[in-house]
């Protein structure tokens, strides 16, 4: 398996994600602007199981971008040699350990 | 990818890192019990530190998204050109304008 493949897809991938929701995020944080009952209005809304969820997949998506891009960074910058397929793996337990943390104490 | 993007690129991703590890544990413990309006008000309103984190990690988000997708759109769309940098350059502004009202939202809430 190609891992570096893996990498550079898993970082597209989660970046995107993350460019299309952020923002939202941000317009769902300005509905403060209405008023503190607009922001608890807008935040009763991730009590649903499905945004829940889909609120981890997000959480999991920004820790595993955060960690692959350390791993470019270590790479180019701090001339790492890694096992590349150590490193990624160890990337993609970092964003499932995050969006569980995330899923086990929100829930 | 010119070397003045690349650049931007990773400074944006160096002070993310930071950002980002710090708004995941805030996201964390914040998260326990459920969250309230009231709970995220109590750490935003009037905070100065919070202001000045969050003003920095918006303007990263906004430099570099819109670089990342540039990237995406021209490899895998194949769609560059003024068109597409233009579009960027708009998306760029916007998740900084947007960003930004969030975070004075919560500041003066």
């Amino acid at each position: 398996m190609q891992f570096g493949f893996v990498a550079a897809l898993l970082h597209r991938l989660s970046g995107i994600a993350l460019a299309i929701f952020v923002p939202f995020h941000f317009l769902a944080l300005a509905t403060t602007l209405n008023g503190a009952n607009a922001l608890d209005n807008f935040l009763s809304v991730t009590n649903d199981p499905l945004v829940k969820l889909s609120e981890t997949g997000l959480v999991g998506a920004l820790a595993l971008h955060m960690a692959l891009g350390l791993r470019v960074l270590a790479i180019e910058f701090l001339g790492v040699r890694e096992r590349t397929g150590a490193a990624v793996s160890a990337c993609i337990g970092f964003g499932f350990v995050l969006g569980l943390s995330f899923l086990l104490n929100a829930g | 990818m010119t070397s003045t993007l690349f650049l931007l690129q990773r400074a944006s991703a160096a002070v993310l890192a930071v950002a980002v590890a710090v708004h995941l544990a805030t996201i964390v413990f914040a998260v326990r019990g459920g969250l309230t309006a009231g709970e995220v008000l109590a750490r935003t309103h009037g905070n100065a530190g919070y202001l000045a984190f969050y003003a920095m990690f918006v303007a990263a988000v906004a430099v570099h998204g819109p670089i990342g997708l540039r990237n995406v759109l021209r490899e895998w769309l194949g769609w560059r050109g003024r068109a597409c940098d233009t579009a960027l350059a708009v998306f760029a502004l916007a998740l900084f304008a947007l960003g930004l009202r969030a975070v004075i939202a919560l500041y003066l809430a």
